[in-house]
């Protein structure tokens, strides 16, 4: 029994090292090596280049090229190398790595494939991956593999039994397949032999294929992930791998010896114990060096623009906190100098599922984390879905196929020739408006106490509807100056051609358009009763405000407003004036961003360019229908005078906080518990994509292929990858996201004690915790587990 | 219009774009990428307008001789054109397609490391695709040939430093290499059958075809087979169509045009080239329809299974080829044609696609659940049974590696116990013995004599295949290959009518290629270890030494930028009839050099690269 145990547990620690991407369709940002943030941010990265082979920096190199280009100043690179005593300047310069770096997991396996004399991952993982896809797929093959609703191995078993040919060459690893007694245990006694050794054997077998092993231990872990139901346990994956090893073997070998057998050198995986190699320390001291260059004229610039107090604004839009959206409220707080704006994570708190019309599944709109207890149904006239036939596995039959490739196949030399030369909008193309049709009617208000059979409440009660408007109001400190109009804009993105288009939409609805969130929340604050209500907890909305529920388009710049029949007719002037200056905004907002496209001239005319920028949206070749959140590095919680007018450069997620309302910190302490792992986790992935590509990002997007609808691979029998296309990351900066708060260090402090998980990002680094005392007027860094005071570079030394 | 000149602007073009595309510079994005739509745009323009003249005065094939390269007594190989209404059929989708695929790239390569290396290939491709759909003989096609597998090659290994994409280009040009000795062995026979170098149009004369077939049926069959072989190799048809889903690891748009539509119809188009010499032998026919028929159906059920887009439009693509054959064996010459033009749009179009099948597919399950299971029982039954069968691609894969190298491999490995100083000794004496004996012919007995050519090229075949086996030095390996051919050469110079011109012609370009790559990876030696034990990825610092070792590469395996490509032809057409033997084995050891050649370079350049201080992508991706 003990001997299980501690199997158990080899699989547990591996489990918690992989990947933890959920399947395309819910594709969430997250911090990439998670596994490490128990450790201090640079003892985390070096540790994981060590164990796993990851460059987790920019090569020397790099950092060298940044110095000499003026991204890393002299002067924040003399104060990182003061922070330290290893190491002189010196050698930040002249240092020479080593161009060939051990690896520890996965060295084991490599003394014994030498001994072995052939490559058995390159004889093994075709065919696993092949029959863990076909069992996974989730609707690609047109004959799906014969489950009959049995679990991995059963249903394997089963298939096994009764097929022609057998998923093995040879006879024993057959016999040991068939009998549901032989287990993990015994396959690895006949692989490696040694108890010891196990724990080597499996990190290095799994780590050969992250993606895979990944993708099952999140499936095994959480089932609905799937829409066509599979029961699959990490340990059944590994065993089945165990077998075709053996079978393997015994086919090229005849007669071996276990690994442990062959006085191979075993390893122990203590990422605690680590020691950092000089090179590595170097690269510690270059990021410090190279985020501070950027810090330094963040904070410069917050600094000298002081906050001024705000006129009372004639219209307030509340945007979601994503750093899609800063320039945008830029543009438009310039154009229309008394417009107001907010940000808050875009599900605006409401926490619930969604069902679209005629829709057999259930969508979470809300942080991934949460687990919702409520539902919003869609009630509209059935939409017509456009079919694309090019999609329609008939082509692929023989006779039918056949009619059709002579016939349909002709026709589609036209729509090729179309797609590419006049791209338009087509049958294939994403676009943020299919998420809910904007003439439905939403289920927002619980009426007669409607529980769905499996317990969740339609709609929201009016006690949860206050609540809810409330809490946000207080928390973004929106609390009396309510403007005749205020916009509830959510965002989404509109892509073609592109399998990681759930990784466009907001973070903070699961990876959707925010469209049902903002019609939710606009429905409710309008409600007269959510009003009246709201009054006794002394939030007083006048009787002539009116919430506007919009959804910009982050790809399109384009903004789509609902329930416009509802905007009271004294307001309909307002709303136009403010509609043409939205416009114009996002005009501005695609020239904008069209600059760092570089297909596109931005010399021209604005309308222009945007169509341009528009037309990406619906190219079949265009693998950057936007930018997405390359360049993240900041998040600022403050009020809005804090940071308006500021160029951000799109970099910054902003979430509107009122440091005077919260003397206890109780609200900063919310907000920080979803700010962190959200904009931590986006920004980190970013971060590892960015600096390891090819082992921490999905590589080039171009060969990709799809997997099972379950995640993408390079060719068809490749593993599959996790994080972030190049195409995503290329021009990012790879910059932790430095926090700023503007509130007192002290309630600062207590804010973030309150739970030990968000803690862990500041105390470790992985997230830099920055705040403005407001009344001192100075900022403070967390540093080491407490704030000290920020030492400013005298301000000439500034670029920009 | 003056068909020679539609020809040349057709050929010249790509010739004229891909020697301007490797001359600019790799930053200018927009200049490489219009220099090859504009090219694919005035090919596309020419084959309209040409196709419009073409039909109005008549519409009859054209066929003109370009040059002679190498003339003898009763050899002659030369360049030679044809232009009719296949030509123009795959002329127009080459044209229409490259010009698409090309714009559409120009967008989606934006950025990419290898931009200016895809579009030079791709304009490398399209010489050889031009060149074969306007030859006008067999030698001519064999050229177009060579630069379809070389630059197929160069594609599907286009991520260079990845494992998979390298191990898949070479298990890709394995099979095409199979498909060439379809096309070494046809010439041949061919030779042999007119006694002279024929032109596709002499060759389907009807009236001294069937005096000839009446006397040689069973040659007749042969070259048919071998047609077959070299067409189902680049067909992906039975037993070779595992290749074709493995080649999709270069950009999709690379992969849609050219494992979609135009690398893979060629086999079809060689039938249809070659249909009226073979259209009057019924067993060949019934064959073929037999092959394709069963190729339609395994393929189609393999493809059934596949969980990922591409494998499963690959094979259903290879379902509709193996249709296709039998409409070409029925002679339903438009039907096929049209087939291949709807097969060849839909696949293309169907692959540039399929990232979009991750939307499309989960925003119709959000309103149809997909079904679990087949509802007829009958057929859930025959699936169920078969299921793992097709997982496997009927063994396809896994077979013909074990049927073709596995072998190869043992006989290579059993050598281990010769080591390479005794064998350089053995070939210095071989060779030694082989002069003396040939210039002192006349004392040697006419049974010896005759049996000396297939001494020396059994001799050479084990040459080649140790070179392939070869799995440390390289340079032992690249001497190999060169032994090899020195030693075929040596063989058939004992066979009737040999002219000592013809070993210059041959070895000429072997031995330059061999003596500047020896010396380049003994140059390379002092500072990087380099082995054939493993994929080095040297490459990545070393691109240009990776280059000319690739030139190196390809010489020595008689590539058509030496003279020694027509000397393969030239020492061939020295085989006798009777010695089926010899001209195996000289065949196969031109294969397995091929391969020998490739690997090296493969190794010593592609793959991860051993050195880890950048990013390495992960073996299994």
């Amino acid at each position: 029994m003990h001997k299980k145990h501690q199997l158990e547990d080899s699989l547990h620690v591996l489990a918690h090292y992989l990947p933890s991407q959920a399947p395309l369709k819910d594709f969430i940002h997250h911090n990439t090596l998670h596994a490490f943030q128990t450790l201090p941010f640079h003892k985390g990265l070096h540790a994981a280049q060590q164990f796993f082979g990851f460059q987790t920096y920019l090569s020397l190199e790099a950092y060298r090229d940044l110095y000499t280009q003026g991204a890393i100043s002299a002067a924040s690179l003399d104060r990182a190398v003061a922070e330290q005593k290893e190491l002189s300047k010196d050698q930040l310069f002249q240092f020479e790595p080593e161009t060939e770096i051990p690896t520890v997991v996965g060295s084991y396996r490599l003394q014994w494939k030498k001994k072995l004399g052939f490559d058995l991952d390159a004889r093994v993982h075709p065919l696993l991956f092949r029959i863990v896809n076909s069992f996974l797929d989730q609707g690609i093959a047109i004959w799906r593999f014969p489950t009959n609703g049995l679990p991995f191995l059963a249903a394997l078993r089963q298939v096994e039994s009764e097929n022609t040919a057998s998923l093995f060459s040879g006879e024993r690893a057959r016999s040991c397949f068939l009998n549901p007694g032989f287990t993990l245990q015994d396959a690895l006694d006949l692989l490696v032999g040694d108890q010891r050794a196990f724990e080597n054997y499996l990190f290095d077998q799994q780590f050969a294929h992250p993606g895979y092993s990944g993708m099952i231990s999140q499936i095994a872990n959480r089932p609905d992930l799937l829409v066509l139901k599979r029961e699959i346990a990490f340990a059944d994956f590994v065993l089945l791998e165990c077998l075709l090893e053996i079978d393997a073997l015994d086919q090229h070998h005849g007669s071996w010896i276990p690994a442990a057998k062959l006085g191979l050198e075993t390893y122990q995986f203590e990422p605690k114990q680590i020691r950092s190699t000089t090179a590595q320390m170097l690269k510690s001291i270059w990021q410090d060096a190279y985020e501070w260059t950027y810090y330094d004229q963040v904070l410069a610039s917050l600094q000298q623009k002081g906050s001024h107090e705000q006129p009372k604004p004639s219209s307030i839009g509340i945007f979601c906190i994503d750093d899609r959206e800063c320039s945008i409220r830029r543009h438009i707080e310039q154009l229309h100098p008394s417009f107001l704006s907010f940000g808050t994570p875009g599900h605006f708190n409401i926490e619930t599922y969604f069902q679209a019309q005629g829709s057999l599944q259930r969508t979470k709109i809300c942080p991934a984390p949460v687990q919702p207890t409520h539902l919003i149904v869609e009630h509209s006239v059935a939409q017509n879905k456009l079919k694309e036939w090019h999609f329609d596995t008939r082509t692929h039959g023989l006779l039918l196929g056949w009619v059709l490739t002579h016939t349909y196949g002709l026709w589609s030399a036209f729509k090729l020739a179309l797609g590419i030369l006049w791209p338009s909008r087509n049958t294939m193309a994403v676009s943020s408006q299919q998420h809910m049709n904007p003439l439905s009617t939403l289920s927002v208000e619980n009426l007669n106490a409607q529980v769905t059979s499996d317990g969740l409440q339609i709609g929201f009660t009016i006690a949860e509807m206050t609540a809810l408007v409330g809490d946000l109001f207080r928390s973004i400190g929106l609390q009396d100056n309510f403007a005749p109009l205020i916009y509830i804009v959510s965002h989404g993105s509109s892509s073609a051609n592109n399998t990681h288009y759930a990784g466009y939409d907001c973070g903070a609805c699961s990876g959707r358009p925010g469209s049902v969130n903002a019609r939710a929340f606009a429905l409710m604050a309008n409600h007269a009763a959510v009003r009246k209500a709201l009054r006794a907890i002394a939030i007083d909305i006048p009787d002539q405000t009116h919430f506007v529920p919009v959804m910009q388009d982050t790809a399109k710049d384009e903004f789509v407003y609902y329930d416009l029949q509802q905007i009271p007719a004294h307001l309909a002037g307002l709303f136009e004036s403010d509609r043409l200056i939205f416009a114009q905004a996002s005009e501005l907002n695609a020239v904008e961003r069209s600059k760092k496209f570089m297909t596109i001239n931005s010399q021209g005319k604005p309308h222009q360019i945007h169509q341009k920028v528009q037309l990406r949206t619906v190219s079949l070749f265009e693998p950057r229908p936007e930018l997405n959140h390359a360049t993240n590095a900041l998040c600022i919680v403050g009020r809005r005078q804090f940071s308006r007018d500021v160029f951000l450069d799109r970099r910054a997620f902003l979430n509107s906080y009122d440091y005077r309302i919260d003397p206890t910190g109780e609200l900063l302490s919310g907000i920080l518990n979803a700010v962190a792992p959200v904009c931590g986790g986006i920004n980190l992935e970013y971060y590892f994509s960015r600096v390891d590509n090819e082992q921490l990002g999905a590589g080039s997007k171009l060969p990709h292929n799809v997997m099972g609808l379950l995640g993408v691979a390079n060719g068809v029998d490749g593993d599959l990858r996790t994080g972030l296309p190049s195409q995503m990351i290329e021009i990012h900066d790879p910059y932790r996201l430095m926090l700023v708060i503007e509130q007192k260090a002290k309630v600062v402090f207590d804010a973030i004690s309150r739970q030990p998980s968000t803690y862990e990002w500041f105390a470790n680094e992985w997230v830099r915790l920055v705040c403005f005392d407001p009344e001192e007027k100075h900022f403070f860094v967390f540093q080491k587990g407490q704030f000290l005071p920020y030492g400013m570079v005298e301000p000439s030394k500034l670029a920009s | 219009m003056n068909t020679t000149y539609f020809v040349h602007g057709f050929l010249g073009l790509p010739i004229l774009g891909f020697l301007i595309s490797l001359l600019l510079s790799s930053k200018k994005e927009g200049a490489l990428s219009v220099l090859s739509y504009s090219t694919a745009f005035l090919q596309l323009l020419f084959v309209v307008v040409f196709t419009g003249f073409w039909l109005l005065h008549g519409a009859e094939p054209v066929q003109f001789k370009e040059i002679s390269v190498y003339r003898s007594a009763n050899y002659d190989f030369f360049i030679d054109f044809l232009v009719d209404k296949l030509t123009l059929t795959f002329a127009f989708l080459g044209a229409s397609l490259t010009f698409l695929i090309t714009i559409y790239s120009r967008y989606y390569l934006h950025r990419e490391s290898g931009f200016k290396r895809f579009f030079n290939t791709i304009l490398f491709f399209n010489i050889g695709y031009s060149i074969i759909i306007f030859s006008g003989n067999m030698e001519t096609l064999f050229i177009g040939w060579e630069i379809l597998g070389v630059s197929s090659f160069l594609l599907i290994a286009f991520y260079r430093e990845r494992l998979l994409p390298v191990k898949n280009a070479l298990k890709v040009f394995s099979v095409y290499r199979i498909g060439d000795i379809g096309i070494i062995l046809a010439m041949w026979l061919l030779h042999h059958f007119w006694h002279e170098n024929v032109t596709f149009l002499e060759m389907n004369r009807t009236a001294p075809l069937h005096a000839h077939l009446a006397q040689n049926s069973g040659v007749g069959l042969l070259i048919a087979t071998l047609f077959y072989i070299s067409a189902a190799a680049k067909s992906a048809q039975l037993p070779f169509s595992s290749w074709l889903p493995r080649a999709m690891e270069g950009p999709t748009p690379s992969s849609a045009i050219f494992y979609g539509s135009m690398s893979v119809h060629i086999g079809a188009f060689l039938l249809l080239r070659t249909l009226h010499f073979w259209e009057n032998q019924l067993y060949f026919k019934f064959g073929l329809v037999f092959a394709g028929l069963l190729t339609a159906v395994i393929a189609t059920v393999i493809s059934r299974v596949q969980s990922t887009v591409k494998s499963q439009i690959a094979y259903a693509s290879v379902a509709q080829i193996g249709l296709i054959f039998i409409e070409i064996a029925f002679g339903w010459e438009n039907i096929a044609l049209l087939h291949i033009l709807g097969n060849a749009f839909l696949r293309t179009y169907q692959l540039l696609i399929s990232p979009s099948i991750v939307s499309y597919k989960i925003r119709e399950q959000l309103y149809e659940m997909p079904d679990e299971v087949l509802k007829s029982s009958w057929l859930k039954g025959w699936m169920d049974r078969y299921y793992v069968l097709s997982l496997k691609e009927w063994n396809l894969d896994n077979g013909l590696y074990s049927v073709l190298w596995n072998p190869l491999k043992k006989i290579g490995r059993g050598w281990k116990v010769l080591n390479f100083r005794f064998v350089f000794w053995l070939m210095a004496l071989i060779l030694g013995i082989g002069l003396l004996l040939r210039f002192n012919e006349a004392i040697l007995a006419p049974m010896v004599r005759e049996r000396l050519p297939f001494f020396f090229a059994f001799w050479g075949f084990l040459m080649a295949v140790k070179a392939f086996t070869e799995r440390d030095s390289v340079r032992k390996s690249l001497t190999l290959i060169m032994f090899n051919h020195v030693s075929i050469s040596l063989g058939l110079s004992f066979n009737a009518h040999f002219d000592n011109g013809h070993h210059i012609w041959y070895l000429s370009g072997i031995i330059l290629a061999w003596a500047i790559g020896y010396l380049l990876l003994t140059h390379m030696r002092k500072t990087e270890w380099i082995s054939l034990d493993n994929f080095y990825g040297h490459i990545y610092e070393y691109p240009k030494t990776g280059f000319v070792l690739l030139l190196v590469c390809l010489g020595l395996s008689g590539f058509p930028i030496t003279p020694s490509f027509v000397g393969e032809d030239l020492i061939f057409s020295h085989i006798e009839l009777n010695q089926i033997g010899l001209a195996f084995f000289t065949a196969f050891s031109l294969v397995i050099n091929g391969l020998a050649t490739m690997r090296i370079y493969a190794r010593v350049f592609l793959g991860p690269h051993i050195k880890n201080y950048h990013q390495i992508a992960k073996r299994s991706s």
